[in-house]
């Protein structure tokens, strides 16, 4: 990772030469290209968090200050650099977004340039809040998606992932999107099998509509065996790895990183996964990422197994 | 949003949970990294004041610490491996990284024309109602050429009648999503929706035309090439069916960035894009003074309560591109009697109808969505 090419400037400390000594030792690593630079995250809330949830692939919490929050000035700086790059959308995840107190400044920025969407947990989504929403989603040309995570269709399923009482006040959170006339979609991760069957599904719709949500939309996403969720359900096993072969001789570009790259307050990330693993660090700007990315780490096994894409 | 299977692995009994939380030591404040400077003490944070009491060492597991896999470390040691990871070139080599990513691509493809006047539409549907009507449009325009953007079949009815009217009427086509999926035997339309809720009747307009068509149709959609390349005026104009970098890329004007079109114009080295796949038409004129026209399609009307559908005509206008999105109307009761009479979905027939889609809804960005009536 750590380039060989003599542009490279060498920022590399022990243990990140060890690691990428490990790297090189072993063999054929796959690597997937960029393709295009179409889809632009941003760690906006950092890891921080007012929910600490069992699942959280990345730990977050009101104490996790892995990465920091993005400012709009910061925001604004890769915006600059994206429009040059030609990026089609834009997502902002965290922790939670809206703890972010510049987080409405910065969409408003955004859709300026371009189709976003926030991934929140909704325990903020009070009626103000999405009333200002609602007010810049319609200034803008392009299309706003708020996405409020949930994990059962009732406070059994999900309060023991969220947090005690989150179940309630997510639903609160959406019914005020909704009734400002921003649409979400509920993401629902398969922390139980059930939540992605055909039952599980339908059951999340049915609330939907009772909770008088006309056009119910749903995204269910597997689990990563990180951070919080590894305690969970176990971490990954020496198997779950890619290895050339995998691919099929189609590729790679079926993979979200063959596309896309993620901003967090200390540089240029490969993918919305991999911020809490160093490695998955590529640079600091966004040219600095145009490269190919080895994929040696066992949650990219995931994304290949599962097909996940983490669009909306 | 895909249609996931269920993960493989079984889930443990979720009883344990709270153990990793409850086991982490007590860790040390660390100066200048508390959460009491970051998160304001605003409205939210007193309402998890509930949730704090209820499940404090979870939420506060993390003082000083950072989360790298799924080990606790310390945080400065996860901020200086990460610093030792990625690149950071040197400004001038950041310009050369940036063009030779965006480098232009050349298709080899050389240009028809020049053209005063073209007409192209996109998406017939089996539709052969709409087929004749845009096909006597375009010979009362004046147009010197005729354009198909690919999506012969789905839909509609009767598969076959719409290729004798292609022939006829001299169009020059590409192949859309439905003619590589014919004439290649594959068993879906790979049209890129990702809701189950539009696959469904994806499924059953692919399959009721894959059935209805015969070897020799099929063979024939094959033929076609994938793109295509014209001069009206001089400004070169590229045909494709989704976008130009894929077949069954969605080019929805809210979620179309012009700073992305712009890009797409550069790598293709033309001055106007056409393109359809989402069936509903939209015209931007680029602040560099290009085009992107999704031209509709001719198959269903655009989801706006008009039994009409579209298609575009391009003229030389001297100094710009003259581009003109327009209504067309054709026999729908006769459609529709014979989508009906087929067999076909009602749904189907109530879009032909009322002008409002029924199905295959979720693909549509919020924006495009919001003015829809379902």
């Amino acid at each position: 990772m750590a380039g060989s090419a003599e542009n490279v400037v060498e920022t590399g400390n022990a243990a990140g030469r060890a690691a990428t000594g490990r790297a090189a030792a072993r063999q054929a690593v796959p690597r997937v290209e960029l393709r295009s630079l179409d889809t632009l995250w941003f760690q906006v809330a950092g890891t921080l968090c007012n929910l600490a949830c069992n699942h959280c692939f990345i730990s977050c919490s009101p104490t996790n200050h892995t990465h920091e929050y993005l400012s709009l000035e910061e925001v604004q700086r890769y915006l600059d650099e994206a429009v040059q790059l030609g990026v089609k959308e834009y997502y902002f995840t965290g922790g939670e977004p809206f703890l972010n107190p510049d987080m409405e400044a910065i969409l408003e920025a955004t859709l300026k340039l371009g189709p976003a969407t926030v991934l929140t947990n909704g325990l903020l989504l009070d009626p103000e809040r999405c009333a200002r929403l609602a007010a810049i989603a319609q200034a803008s040309e392009y299309s706003f998606d708020l996405r409020i995570s949930i994990d059962g269709y009732d406070a059994e399923g999900n309060d023991p992932i969220r947090g005690p009482g989150t179940f309630d006040r997510i639903l609160e959170g959406a019914q005020n999107a909704q009734r400002a006339g921003v649409n979400p979609v509920l993401t629902v991760t398969e922390v139980r099998e059930e939540n992605g069957s055909r039952r599980g599904r339908e059951k999340f719709m049915a609330l939907l509509r009772e909770l008088g949500i006309e056009r119910p939309r749903l995204k269910i996403l597997p689990v990563f065996h990180l951070g919080a969720e590894a305690q969970r359900s176990g971490a990954y096993e020496a198997w779950q790895k890619l290895a050339d072969q995998d691919a099929a001789g189609e590729g790679w570009d079926h993979l979200q990183c063959s596309s896309c790259r993620m901003v967090t307050d200390q540089g240029v990330w490969v993918c919305p996964i991999l911020v809490n693993e160093p490695e998955g660090r590529m640079g600091q700007t966004l040219a600095d990422t145009l490269d190919s990315f080895p994929l040696e780490h066992p949650a990219c096994w995931t994304c290949h197994v599962h097909g996940v894409s983490c669009r909306t | 949003m895909l249609d996931l299977p269920c993960p493989r692995r079984e889930l443990p009994n979720l009883d344990g949970r709270a153990q990793f939380w409850a086991n982490s030591p007590d860790i040390p404040f660390v100066r200048g990294v508390s959460m009491s400077h970051r998160i304001p003490e605003d409205q939210s944070v007193r309402l998890d004041r509930a949730l704090l009491r209820e499940h404090r060492e979870k939420l506060q597991a993390h003082r000083g610490k950072a989360t790298w896999g799924e080990k606790l470390v310390p945080l400065r040691e996860f901020k200086e491996a990460a610093q030792g990871y990625g690149r950071a070139l040197e400004p001038k080599h950041r310009e050369q990284e940036v063009s030779r990513f965006l480098d232009a691509r050349n298709d080899g493809i050389p240009h028809e024309g020049p053209f005063s006047k073209i007409v192209a539409f996109g998406g017939i549907y089996n539709n052969s109602y709409g087929l004749e009507a845009v096909l006597e449009q375009a010979s009362a325009s004046g147009a010197e050429a005729t354009y198909c953007l690919g999506d012969f079949g789905g839909f509609g009815p009767h598969p076959e009648k719409v290729w004798p009217l292609l022939v006829q009427g001299g169009v020059r086509c590409i192949q859309g999503n439905y003619e590589e999926s014919l004439s290649s035997g594959r068993d879906d339309c790979n049209c890129g929706y990702s809701d189950p809720r539009d696959n469904h009747f994806a499924t059953i307009s692919y399959g009721y035309t894959a059935e209805n068509c015969s070897p020799e149709f099929r063979a024939w959609m094959g033929t076609h090439p994938k793109r295509r390349r014209v001069l009206v005026g001089d400004r070169r104009v590229l045909l494709v069916h989704g976008s130009p970098r894929q077949v069954n890329e969605f080019l929805f004007a809210s979620t179309s960035p012009t700073a992305f079109l712009e890009v797409l114009l550069d790598q293709e080295q033309c001055d106007a894009i056409l393109c359809t796949h989402t069936g509903l038409h939209w015209h931007r004129k680029l602040p560099s003074g290009r085009d992107v026209v999704n031209v509709g399609v001719i198959g269903r009307p655009a989801n706006d309560g008009n039994t009409h559908v579209w298609y575009a005509e391009i003229t030389d206008r001297g100094s710009e591109l003259g581009v003109q999105l327009k209504p067309l109307s054709y026999d729908f009761q006769a459609l529709a009697q014979d989508m009906r009479a087929a067999g076909l979905p009602e749904e189907f027939v109530e879009t032909v109808l009322t002008g409002w889609w029924t199905t295959c809804l979720e693909i549509l960005p919020a924006r495009e969505r919001a003015s829809s009536r379902f």
